[in-house]
């Protein structure tokens, strides 16, 4: 033990790379225990491979031609042409990006303010507890799309940041309520009675006592802000609400416009960017899995 | 018997009167409902607030509209304004507030910016009902079937398509129930033709009118058909993979071995003691559900241009009718926060023990 401790000094800084690969190994190692989830994470590694290393290879789909409107998928569009004869892959791989950013911006800004009432309030308890939980109790059965729908009539929504940011705050109360939970139960435990007779103060309890004894709660409650903020967001492009450029929420709204009700050829363009949601989706809600079990080792089996 | 009623002046007659306090705020059913209305009020605010202090005021936004149309002059513009919106503009905002509230108490909602002469309670009572018929049918039937397909596969875990069920219903609770509707309209009915998609829009053929009459009856199931089945397909999967493992939790729990033991039949244990314990968990997520699909119905509505309340939320929004906008979403909000109501006495009911230890929790 006091060997490896003073040996890793030196050797991190001469051998980092051989230990980021052997830490990188590690991982996937644990994530793929479990099938599932080791499946969606190849997926979503995909998904974020095909938006942004994808960009350099495939040129942005900007001309149109009239020769080929609504091809079937050739070598030359995979996946078809939509109805301006715009090949659909080429919009594809370039409409992931804003919905990849925004969907991991959200679950960090979310995971962030659920965590820090959460444990602040069972920490604290006592009034602001009380207040905060009816707050919670309140703030759930508000109808958030539609609240979400109202606001996009009265302020621009066309900010990234700005959108992520409200999207969080508008979905606060569940994360809040099962972090709270489990931080009741974690306060409760020898290690945080020590740490509080040692007066290490409240945010040297909740960062370096409380957070790690539940890195698989908050892993689950990130992978949901995520997977709610492309629900919200794509919902509100698909309405005409949000004007955003060319996304895959955009991509489903002018298809549907555009008459996949009527012409049984335009079933690539619409299905193109839907299956491309779904599919990420489902490779966030898989991935949870093994997230879930690399944090909560107690899941694991064999 | 008399000296006990006749007491002397002092401290007795405020004890009765605190113990009576105590009674009705510890009180279950008191404080559900004070929490309602609780709610109720506080969204109002919320949204009466958010529509007044934002920076592109739709008043304004509304004034400038008339005087470009109908050349009128700043002040007339200003009067047909807030006779529109029922508000004294010249009031302080405070003011407005209590007088809109007010109104509200009175039932008053205001009326429609755009559809002249029409108040926003007869457009809400025209739309709202085929939406409470289509989300409510949805989640029942959803319910039901899950509560029933998740009991099964608990019971049947060693079987060999029960990886299959698990995987469908994995699928369709994590994809949005936007894209399963685009999805049945797409290739039920334009791909395969299936369903004739263009004869079931709208929530009832043109020229029926509503009787209770058999024609009339299937024409609504006929059009709420596709909206309906989103619901169900939408939802199906969660119910049953929490059923599933809340059965199996509550299978290995001493009372049912206790009642395997007294020799009670498979059907009373399955039903009366498995079953019922472990929908429990299963009515806490049905009341936030409501309040999720309540709000999705601005989505499904208008894929299927079912002409629910979500389907003429949009309309108001995209012509910025305010009053209506305002009137439709403090009725989604009712909606949500009655059913949430009705979820938590239900709940109440299923387990004795929250009613009795109410005040306590």
């Amino acid at each position: 033990m006091t060997t490896s401790l003073e040996l890793m000094p030196k050797a991190g800084i001469r051998y980092w790379p051989g230990r980021l690969i052997r830490g990188v190994g590690r991982f996937l190692k644990l994530m793929s225990r479990n099938k599932t989830g080791f499946v969606g994470f190849l997926i979503f590694i995909g998904f974020v491979l095909l938006t942004t290393v994808g960009t350099w290879f495939v040129p942005p789909a900007t001309s149109a031609d009239i020769s080929a409107i609504y091809a079937p998928p050739s070598w030359k569009h995979p996946l078809g042409t939509d109805s301006q004869g715009k090949d659909i892959f080429a919009q594809i791989v370039h409409g992931g990006r804003d919905i990849l950013q925004m969907a991991l911006l959200t679950g960090i800004i979310s995971t962030f303010i659920g965590v820090a009432l959460g444990s602040l309030s069972a920490l604290i308890g006592g009034g602001f507890d009380a207040f905060l939980t009816m707050l919670a109790d309140i703030w759930l059965t508000i109808p958030r799309f539609p609240l979400l729908a109202v606001l996009a009539t009265l302020v621009k929504l066309d900010n990234m940041l700005f959108l992520a940011l409200l999207l969080s705050v508008l979905s606060w109360a569940g994360l809040y309520r099962s972090i709270r939970a489990q931080v009741f139960s974690i306060k409760e435990r020898d290690y945080i009675e020590a740490a509080t007779a040692l007066d290490l103060g409240m945010w040297h309890i909740i960062f370096s006592e409380v957070l790690p004894n539940m890195l698989s709660y908050i892993a689950i409650s990130f992978t949901f802000g995520m997977t709610s903020a492309i629900y919200a967001q794509v919902g509100l492009v698909f309405l005409g609400l949000v004007p955003l450029t060319r996304n895959w929420g955009v991509m489903i709204n002018l298809a549907w416009t555009q008459g996949a009700i009527f012409f049984k050829d335009s079933v690539y363009f619409i299905m193109a960017p839907v299956m491309a949601i779904a599919l990420f989706q489902l490779s966030i809600v898989w991935m949870s899995r093994s997230l879930e079990e690399i944090f909560n080792p107690r899941l694991r089996t064999g | 018997m008399n000296s006990t009623t006749i007491n002397p002046r002092g401290t007795s007659p405020k004890m009765p009167l605190r113990r009576w306090i105590k009674r009705i705020t510890s009180n279950y059913v008191v404080r559900m409902m004070a929490r309602a209305i609780f709610t109720v009020w506080f969204v109002t605010s919320l949204i009466f607030f958010l529509v007044r202090l934002m920076p592109s005021n739709p008043i304004e936004v509304y004034i400038n509209e008339l005087i470009v149309q109908y050349s009128l002059t700043y002040a007339e513009a200003r009067d047909q304004a807030a006779s529109l919106f029922a508000i004294d503009l010249d009031a302080p905002l405070w003011k407005q507030y209590t007088d809109y509230m007010v109104q509200l108490a009175h039932g008053n909602l205001g009326n429609s910016l755009r559809s002249p002469g029409t108040s926003v309670w007869q457009i809400i009572v025209a739309f709202l009902p085929w939406t409470l018929f289509s989300v409510g049918l949805g989640l029942i039937i959803s319910f039901v079937l899950g509560v029933f397909i998740g009991m099964l596969l608990a019971y049947k875990r060693q079987a060999l398509w029960e990886p299959a069920v698990s995987g469908t219903a994995s699928m369709l609770s994590s994809i949005p129930n936007y894209l399963i509707g685009i999805v049945l309209v797409v290739y039920l009915g334009v791909q395969w033709k299936l369903v004739p998609i263009h004869k079931m829009r709208g929530s009832h053929s043109p020229g029926m009118q509503p009787a209770f009459t058999w024609a009339f009856i299937m024409d609504i199931f006929f059009h709420a058909a596709l909206p309906i089945l989103t619901y169900v397909l939408s939802t199906i999967g969660s119910w049953i993979l929490s059923m599933k493992s809340s059965t199996i939790g509550t299978l290995g729990e001493d009372y049912v071995t206790v009642a395997r033991a007294r020799g009670l039949s498979e059907g009373r244990i399955t039903t009366a003691y498995v079953g019922r314990n472990a929908m429990l968990p299963l009515i806490t997520q049905l009341l936030i559900s409501i309040g999720f699909v309540v709000g999705g119905s601005i989505l499904i509505e208008n894929i299927f241009v079912y002409q629910g309340i979500g389907y003429r939320l949009l309309s108001a929004l995209s012509t910025r009718d305010y009053p209506l906008m305002q009137g439709i979403f403090l009725i989604i909000t009712i909606s949500v926060v009655v059913s949430n109501l009705v979820a938590d006495f239900i709940y109440g009911w299923f387990d004795p023990r929250v009613r009795i230890a109410g005040g306590e929790r």
